[in-house]
Formats: structure tokens, sequence, C-alpha cells
């Protein structure tokens, strides 16, 4: 693909006689946020060290930023950052050396070191404890400060391994907020592992799903769920004195119809039924205060795809 | 080589170490105790009765003296005093194996911090994702417990240097130390020790996973010193200066093959998969 800044064919990776990554196919396109989806053992991490050059294939190919990861890692690893699984932070450290040190790895340029740390601790609201040791972190500091250090040099490409596993709902916001600001105003490629559907969903441009090292499906949300025939669910809120005359003539429509108080919840339509059964409910004389249509979720999307892996 | 690279992971790993009060007190208590207190110690009882009947021709030392080779009989004689003698024996030559426990231990702690801790403290994954190559952060951490073994074992040696020929001096009357030996130790073979001590460690931090484990087998390595102390003790060995020199040769093929193994394994994707 022409504007892929990722692109994998077939690429796999054995561990003993058991394949972590199994001939995976992939392109990942220039300033997407793209999620990597799979339970535990899926193969997300492996991936990940894989277009690194950090571990070696087993087989296919993969060319990340037009390099090739076994050949030219340094070179390629100087224009990626990564967010590993564990903040893997020296702990005994302060904040501001943490960041110091990796800017002169990665080859900051000198004259620019201490300006872009002072800067970075400040968008990532550090500034203040940027002189404690970072053992002495929370765990949503600590996960801001390595996402900091994997920021520094400005990647092309960031990799971003389960961003906000473990962190309260405020510290993850925080982290998917910052996550969003670098691929939106930075325009660069977010390469993310997450089991978090709900966050996948309202991050993600288009998603892979993982199963046992291989790749089951990739798309939009919506694609995969056009992929999977999923149908829309929809909720419409009628007035109380309503309900019976509304549930009889609902029924008549669509057989997926159920009810609590004075809403209705329809699941397994088109979206074409949304118009048709307004019309009806109004012709009958039923006062509509709400209609809710719904995409399938990315979590319908992901149980319909292990579920039809599995029985296939 | 990206020097710039190398010299901030140096930098970080002599930070960290820094850090931990137990391995700084290590680091300072026993260079204190070698160069100092023990030196200093020897000579305040070489003129005891206890240190002369010892050293006397049926004294428990007896067996030292045996085969004394003429080199030492030489330095010996310009002493006329037997406790002028025993100050020479004590700190030139019998004290010389535990000298070198100076570079071997402060390289060898400071590579098990360097080497195994980064697994330890989880640190190693980020490492791994630098543009380092592995050759670049093998060489950093090299460097990072090399270099301060050498300044280690210098300072080491002048500290003993003054203490020596100080508290001895009025019962030496001049300035006796260093002899051929010493200087051969200082700069020769103390730089060897230090590599040999890397080489053990870096050997056994691919397989364990902690800094303490690593310290733990590496100790080993100091099994050559005290062979070397009872050997001479024994009278089967002497460090003369020839010795000394043949000492430092097998201790430097040792190291480098230590290290040249472990250059060779030291592979970031080998060291994922054994995290
Ligand atoms: N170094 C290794 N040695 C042996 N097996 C490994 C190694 N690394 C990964 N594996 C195996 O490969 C498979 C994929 O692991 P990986 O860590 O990539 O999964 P993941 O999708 O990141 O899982 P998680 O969500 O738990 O982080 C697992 O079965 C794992 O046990
Ligand atoms: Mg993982």
């Amino acid at each position: 693909m022409q504007n892929a800044v990722i692109s994998a064919r077939e690429l796999t990776r054995t561990f003993g006689d058991k394949a972590a990554v199994n001939r995976l196919t992939l392109d990942v396109l220039r300033g997407e946020i793209f999620g990597f989806l799979g339970h535990n053992g899926a193969g997300k991490t492996t991936t990940v060290r894989l277009l690194n050059g950090v571990l070696a294939f087993s087989g296919g190919s993969a060319t990340v930023l037009g390099l090739s990861p076994a050949a030219d890692g340094p070179a390629l690893r100087r224009r990626t950052g990564v967010l590993t699984e564990t903040p893997s932070l020296d702990e005994r450290l302060n904040a501001r050396d943490n960041l110091t040190i990796y800017a002169e790895v990665y080859d900051v340029p000198r004259d620019q070191v201490n300006r872009r740390v002072d800067e970075i601790l400040g968008l990532f609201d550090l500034a203040d404890r940027s002189k404690e040791r970072v053992g002495g972190f929370s765990k949503g500091m600590k996960q801001r400060l390595a996402l900091a250090r994997a920021l520094l040099h400005r990647p092309e490409i960031l990799f971003l391994d389960e961003p906000t596993a473990g962190l309260d709902p405020q510290a993850a916001r925080q982290v998917r907020d910052l996550i969003t600001h670098f691929s939106r105003q930075e325009g660069h490629t977010v390469f993310m592992c997450t089991h978090n559907l709900v966050e996948a969903q309202r991050l993600c441009d288009r998603v892979g799903v993982m199963e046992h090292g291989r790749l089951l499906a990739v798309g939009t949300p919506v694609e995969l769920a056009r992929q999977l025939g999923s149908r829309a669910r929809v909720e419409i809120e009628v007035a109380a004195e309503h309900v019976q005359r509304a549930d009889s003539l609902l029924r008549s429509l669509t057989a997926d119809v159920s009810v609590e108080h004075d809403t209705f919840m329809i699941g397994g339509v088109e979206r074409e039924f949304v118009p048709r059964a307004l019309a009806a409910l109004v012709n009958a004389g039923v006062m509509v205060y709400r209609v809710a249509p719904a995409e399938p979720s990315l979590e319908d999307v992901y149980f319909a795809l292990h579920e039809r892996n599995e029985t296939s | 080589m990206n020097w710039r690279g190398i010299r901030a992971i140096i930098r970080k790993d002599l930070m960290v170490v820094t850090r931990s009060r137990n391995t700084m007190l290590a680091m300072i208590v026993v260079p204190l105790l070698f160069t100092v207190a023990l030196p200093a110690g020897m000579i305040l009882l070489s003129s005891s009765q206890d240190m002369l009947d010892e050293f006397s021709p049926d004294g428990d030392m007896a067996l030292f003296f045996n085969n004394l080779p003429a080199s030492i009989n030489d330095e010996l004689s310009a002493f006329p005093q037997p406790n002028q003698q025993i100050i020479i024996l004590l700190t030139m030559y019998l004290f010389a194996p535990m000298f070198l426990i100076l570079p071997m231990m402060t390289s060898s702690i400071l590579a098990a911090d360097s080497f195994a801790g980064e697994k330890d403290r989880k640190t190693l994954e980020a490492l791994i994702y630098t543009p380092l190559t592995d050759a670049e952060i093998f060489i950093a951490k090299l460097l990072s417990s090399f270099v301060p073994a050498l300044l280690v074992s210098l300072l080491g040696g002048l500290a003993y240097g003054l203490v020596v020929n100080t508290v001895a001096a009025p019962i030496m009357g001049r300035i006796f130390f260093p002899n051929l030996t010493w200087v051969a130790l200082i700069f020769w073979v103390a730089p060897a020790a230090a590599a040999l001590g890397l080489g053990a460690v870096v050997l056994v931090s691919s397989r364990v996973n902690s800094a303490q484990e690593a310290n733990q087998l590496s100790g080993l390595i100091v099994v050559p010193l005290v062979l070397l102390v009872i050997g001479q003790l024994g009278g089967v060995v002497y460090l003369s200066a020839g010795v000394v020199f043949s000492i430092g040769f097998v201790f430097w093929l040792l190291g480098a093959a230590l290290l040249w193994y472990g250059a060779r394994t030291f592979k970031r994707g080998e060291l994922l998969a054994r995290l």
C-alpha cells in the first residue's frame, strides 16, 4: 500500500514449536491510530518487538518507515518510540534524569535537550515533580513519564503496549488525551496494543484483531461489523401511556424487541429500519421522545470474530 | 559507534548504582579496609613479640621461607632488622593478592548492577528499544564497570603506598614502597583482575535475574586470589615481579576470553527471550 508506514507480509515468529506471531500480513497507514487487539498471549507484544527489530523474524518480511527491522534496527528505532508494557523507568533516578538520559541516547540535538525535556514535563503535568525519584510516583505518573520518554525524540511512529492498563479512569483519560494530541496535532502514526475495546473504539481509526498469533480481521470498527453482518441496534423512548401500542407495532415489524419502562431496545436491524419504524409509530399517534441508533460496538465485533474463528 | 549514546548509558548506570546505599557502602568500606586499616594494623603489629615469633625459623611462617627466591632475599638483605623484614614480607608479598580483591570486587559489583540489575529493575525493555546497537550497549556497560574499577585500583594503590610508607617510616627509616611487584600489580594485574571479575559477571548475568544472584555466583572468581594467598603461605609460589607479571597475563587471557564470549552472546533478542 502506498501510504503504509508499516507493512508486514507473512511475518512469523516462533518460540519452540509455538508460533507467537503467525503469518501476519498487515499495513498501517501514515497518520492513523491503529488499534491492535487481542487476548492475553495473542502476540501483540511480540509483533511490536518484531517491527522494531529487537526480535528476529522466524519467517516473512516487514518494512517500517521504509526500513527493514532486521537489517536497519538502529536507524529504524531512532524514528520510532515505544511505550512498553511496564513503564521500564529507572526508579532510583528522578523524572528529569530519566528523560535527559534518553534524549541523549536518542540523539536529540544537544542544544535542544533541556528545552524539550522542560516542554514535555510541562505538557505531561510532571514539571513540579521532576526532581523527585520516580520510585515514589503513582502508576499514572509513571505511565505519563514513560510516554513522555517515548515521545522526546519526536518519533514518526509511536508504539503503545497497553497504555492505560491498570490506570484509574482519570489517569487513563489523561494518557488517552496525550495520545490523541500526539496523533492529531503532530500527524504521527500510533500503533496501539490494547484489550480495552471501549478505548480502541473511541481512539482508533482502524483496528486489527489478533488471536493465537493470527490476524483475524482488519478495518474500521464499522467495516468489521459489516463484514461480519452485524446489525445495528436502536433505542426508542416513547410516552409511558403509549408503550403498549408501540410494543405491538414494533413487534409486527421485527423480532428482536425488548422493553424496559418506556424504552424499547431493538437489535439486529438494518439502517433502513429506523425511518420505517419511526413513520409507523408517528402514524399510530405514539409520542416518540428519543431515537438512538447505535452502530454495533467494537465489543460486539470482537466477540463475534472470536466466535466465528472458534467455530470455523 | 554512537559515543554520545554510550556515554549516556554509562552516566545512567553510574547514577543508578551510586543511589544504592548498600553498594556504595561496600565500595567505600572495603577499599578503606584494604588500603588503610589492614596495612596500618600489620605494620603496627610487626614489632610485636608474637609477630617476631611467627616469622622466626621455627615459627608458623617457617614454610614461607623454605623456597624464598633470590630476588626477594636480596630485597630483604637491604633491611637488616627482623621487624623491617617482616614489614617487607607482609606489605609487599603476603598482602599483594588481597589488593587484587579491590579491582575485582569493584568491577563485579558494578557489572552485576549494570548487566543483571537492569533485569531486576525492569528497565531492560526500554533500553532494548533504543537505537543503540547490541555492541554499543555492551561497550557502555563494560566501561561503566571497568573504568571505575581502574580508578579504584589506582587510587587504592596510591593510598596503600602513602599509608605503608608513612606508618612504617619510623621503622624503615626511608621510603621503600613500591617495588617492581607492586608496580606490576597496580598497572598490569589490577586491570586484568577487573576484566576477569567483569567477564565472570557478564557470563552469569545472562543466566540470572537479579544483581544479587549475579554477585553471589561471580563471587567464586576470588578463588584464584585465595589460592595465591595460601600458595605463598605454604611456600609454593612467591609474588616476585616475574610471577606477578605472568599472573597478570593469565588473568588478561581468562578475562578476555570471558568477555569475548559475553560479547558474542549479548544479543537484545536473546536477552528478551530470557526475560
Ligand atoms: N521470549 C519468549 N519465549 C517464549 N515464549 C514467548 C516469548 N515471548 C512471548 N512468548 C509467547 O508468545 C505468545 C505471544 O506473547 P505476547 O507477549 O506477544 O502476547 P500479548 O498479545 O502481548 O499478550 P498480553 O496481552 O498478555 O501482553 C505467548 O504465548 C507467549 O507465551
Ligand atoms: Mg503484551
